[in-house]
């Protein structure tokens, strides 16, 4: 055989190689992801479970922005100390609309995914301010300067729209009434806190943070944490229904 | 393109490469500014001015290289021998050098602050943003400069030829270490889209993406055009590494930005599906990152530094096929007991502990390789280095399928014992891995004796001690913590409190930020050990001669 | 979504019935292309690679 036929062989063999390791690579990926996407059983039917008002967008965008999934999951397992420590475990249906999802991996302080109304806001605003001024031994760090961010009402229709494009059930009145709703959430008096309610079923209007003015970025994130894990009523929850 | 105004005797014009990239770099310096104006955070008006100035300085250093260079490219071979690129891999072991201090001390800053929390501080230097910092630092920035470094190196000796493309290999190096500086400095000013060692947004992911396939082709080339028959195993490892990344970079990443000129966007995967996509895709970054490029690491550097071949190469083809073909299925054991459906757990366990048999096949061939070279391990800190790394990554091994074990993850998932495990591997297996492989490279790069063994006697066991007070420290909390959370009264409560278990930690946290802070002393014995054997190292006599033309 | 359907008709009959057979095959041709005794001589001297120099 002539040196360039054997050449010729060999040139073949890495693109061979390279086919070789996507063929193999491939296979697992397909059998565990593609099914996800259309075998029925994979996220439960639930009543409730929404998509984020643009006041929890604005708290959960800073949420992500700080880090906090990286020692706080928001995934309750069905084990007996974890139910009974944090309540119902996580159901699909419950992350459905978090584009990214937020699970976690690490436990460094509690699970937060039903910690909505377990503490007041008052709590949350002192907690964020300062962990050791309530929790004495805590070693979470602390987002004082949450408070004096104002949050953007300008681009916030913007994020709705995004996260129509990848899946997310917004209507054209959510978008339409983004800016209006993200400050009505903060400002009980607002003329607009019955249509907010009327397009977010269970949203919770408060002036979270207890100052006036424009939301916070301390207002959107403690609007966040009090809706966690609120919107499923478990006394309905058909469990049977949904076993897999 | 501006042409040079005297020209040389010789006929001397820009390569395609030479022009085309200019060209390419002036029009994205026009458009960064564009986007620097238009920014609607400031963040991303940082990244594109950030940007800008690196377009402006790549035309040029084009240009300075075109006008400083002679009319001919350089050979691809000198007296019959290859002519080898050394350049872009000496940039690369040298800024994996760097990367990796700063990898470690962002390590010890974020386990002082679990410790001591008052070390924190706000915004920029909060542990939630210095974590990603952390982990990108030492996998992406040391971990894979390391890994370009090496496998252009092991890739032109083991095909022995120069590396493909003259300008590339350099867009490589240079290309991927700006991804790495605008990823990390995007932590630090809150940019994330908070997937695990995914962190980088959009725009740094599409960047990314342009220089993985530059690097791809570049090894791709460089392997076709081989003078060698046989495709030398290590290169198929550096090859599945390459392929594999870019195949999860691509899966695990679509995200539409809110604006094009805005840092945020949002993931196009939702809630399970995203949860999945990203597992998938954190394990197989450990199975092809942090595992097939440094096993192919293993599979050169060992053997040369023992002097003996591969104990069983038939093994490494087995040994090969096996682990890509099951590292691939074992992502979903990050999920157990999550709203994961059931049956996607099951095959990622079954899967997870198959891995067991391969990963050990791997780990037998690398020791074995030593058989009839066992007292070199007393002489040699290097090779030790080497030796002990792939015993650690026998011990990650076992450790990892056994976590992924329903039972067993359902008491560690969630605590610092999975903190511990991923420790071992990265500090025993990967960190020692690439020291070795530095300790040898640099040498041979530089054309120099190492300057001190001793000092590498020092960095090995000031890191190993590092690394048993880090890992024990981990084992212990982990399970405590794991033992707590579950643990009931008489009467049938919870015993503790969620606090009383971290305020439990304490002192483990106060070992581990020990042991890391050893590991980082001994990266730093390391640096001078290095900067002294390029500095003021004797040149190695015996090497054979240089091979850089002369310029 | 037919196409989705199809690849997933697929993927499920080949992971319940031929998918063990198919890889357990491949594996083993591996296995014998790494242990053939003609190709004895080729990888020993493979495994020498690193040691060469020039």
């Amino acid at each position: 055989m002539s040196f360039w036929t054997r050449h010729h062989v060999f040139e073949k063999n890495s693109i061979i190689l390279v086919v070789g390791i996507l063929l193999v690579i491939a296979i697992g990926g397909l059998v565990e992801i593609l099914p996800l996407f259309y075998l029925k059983s994979t996220i439960e039917v639930v009543d409730g479970v929404r998509p984020y008002t643009p006041l929890e967008l604005a708290g959960r965008n800073v949420y992500v922005r700080e880090g906090c999934y990286l020692c706080h999951s928001q995934m309750i397992r069905p084990l007996r100390d974890e139910v009974e420590r944090y309540g119902h475990f996580s159901l699909a249906a419950e992350s459905m609309y978090d584009h990214p999802f937020q699970w976690g991996s690490k436990r460094t302080g509690p699970d937060l995914a039903r910690v909505g109304g377990k503490y007041s806001d008052d709590w949350h605003v002192t907690h964020l301010t300062n962990p050791r001024a309530i929790v004495p031994q805590s070693v979470m760090p602390a987002y004082a300067f949450l408070a004096s961010t104002e949050v953007d009402p300008e681009t916030i229709a913007d994020h709705l729209k995004t996260l129509r494009a990848v899946g997310v059930p917004y209507t054209d009145d959510q978008v339409a009434n983004a800016a209006a709703d993200l400050s009505a959430q903060a400002s009980p008096d607002d003329s607009g806190t019955d249509a907010l309610a009327k397009r977010y079923p269970k949203a919770v209007v408060r002036n979270f943070d207890g100052k006036a003015g424009l939301p916070t970025e301390m207002d959107a994130l403690i609007a966040y944490l009090q809706m966690l894990g609120t919107l499923v009523d478990f006394k309905l929850y058909n469990e049977k229904a949904n076993l897999r | 393109m501006s042409q040079p105004l005297i020209q040389p005797s010789r006929a001397k014009s820009m390569t395609i490469g030479e022009s085309g990239l200019a060209l390419v770099f002036t029009v994205t310096a026009f458009l960064c500014v564009i986007a620097s104006a238009k920014a609607v955070d400031r963040p991303f008006a940082f990244h594109a001015a950030l940007a800008a100035a690196a377009s402006v300085a790549s035309v040029f250093v084009i240009l300075n290289r075109y006008f400083d260079r002679p009319a001919t490219l350089p050979p691809q071979e000198i007296n019959g021998r290859p002519n080898y690129n050394l350049g872009p891999i000496k940039f690369g072991a040298a800024i994996a050098m760097f990367w990796g201090i700063a990898g470690f001390l962002v390590g010890l800053i974020i386990a002082a602050q679990l410790a001591w929390p008052e070390l924190n501080f706000e915004p920029w230097l909060s542990f939630g943003r210095l974590r990603p910092l952390h982990t990108s630092a030492v996998i992406f920035a040391f971990g894979g400069n390391v890994l370009i470094a090496t496998s252009f190196y092991v890739v032109q000796k083991t095909c022995r030829v120069r590396l493909a493309g003259e300008l590339a290999p350099w867009f490589v190096v240079l290309g991927y270490n700006f991804f790495i500086l605008v990823a990390g400095s995007g932590y630090l000013l809150g940019v994330t889209q908070s997937k695990e060692y995914a962190e980088p947004e959009w725009y740094a992911d599409l960047w990314l993406t342009i220089v993985w396939v530059v690097y791809l082709l570049v090894f791709l080339g460089t392997v076709i055009r081989r003078k060698e028959p046989h495709i030398f195993v290590a290169n198929w490892f550096y090859l599945a590494f390459i392929v594999t990344i870019a195949v999860l970079h691509l899966v695990n990443n679509p995200a539409l930005p809110v604006s094009v000129f805005g840092s945020k966007s949002y993931i196009a995967w939702g809630g399970v599906q995203d949860a999945m996509f990203q597992w998938w895709y954190g394990h197989n970054a450990v199975g092809f990152f942090l595992t097939a490029g440094f096993l192919a690491i293993m599979y050169y550097f060992i053997p040369k530094r023992a002097e003996r071949p591969i104990y069983s190469y038939r093994l490494s083809i087995i040994h090969f096929w096996s682990l890509i073909f099951l590292y691939i299925w074992a992502g979903p054991h990050h999920l157990h007991y999550t709203a994961l459906p059931d049956w996607t757990q099951t095959l990622g366990m079954t899967f997870s502990v198959m891995l067991w048999m391969p990963s050990w096949g791997g780990m037998i061939n690398g020791l074995m390789t030593l058989s009839g070279a066992w007292d070199k391990l007393r002489t040699d800190p290097v090779l030790r280095m080497l030796v002990v790394s792939v015993a650690f990554y026998g011990m990650s091994t076992f450790e990892g399928p056994m976590m992924s074990i329903k039972v067993v993850n359902s008491l560690s998932h969630y605590t610092d014992w999975t903190i511990g495990h991923v420790h071992s591997g990265a500090l025993g297996w990967v960190g020692f891995v690439s020291f070795g492989a530095l300790y040898c490279l640099v040498p041979w790069l530089w054309d120099r004796r190492l300057y001190s063994l001793k000092l590498v006697n020092w960095h090995f066991w000031v890191s190993t001690l590092g690394i048993v007070l880090y890992i024990s420290a981990m084992w212990v909390s982990g399970i405590l913590q794991g033992l707590m959370w579950r643990a009931y009264t008489s009467l049938g409560f919870l015993e503790y409190s969620f606090i009383e278990t971290v305020e439990a930690m304490h002192p483990f946290y106060v070992i581990r930020a020990a042991g890391g802070a050893l590991f980082l002393i001994g990266s730093l014995i390391m640096a001078y050990n290095l900067w002294m054997t390029v500095r003021a190292g004797e040149v190695e006599v015996s090497s054979p001669v240089a091979l850089q033309p002369a310029q | 979504m037919n196409a989705i359907l199809i690849v997933h008709n697929t993927a499920s009959y080949l992971v319940t019935t031929v998918w063990t057979p198919v890889f357990v095959a491949i594996f083993a041709l591996i296995v014998a292309y790494a242990l053939w005794p003609r190709n004895k001589a080729a990888f020993d001297e493979a495994a020498k690679m690193p040691l060469r120099e020039d």
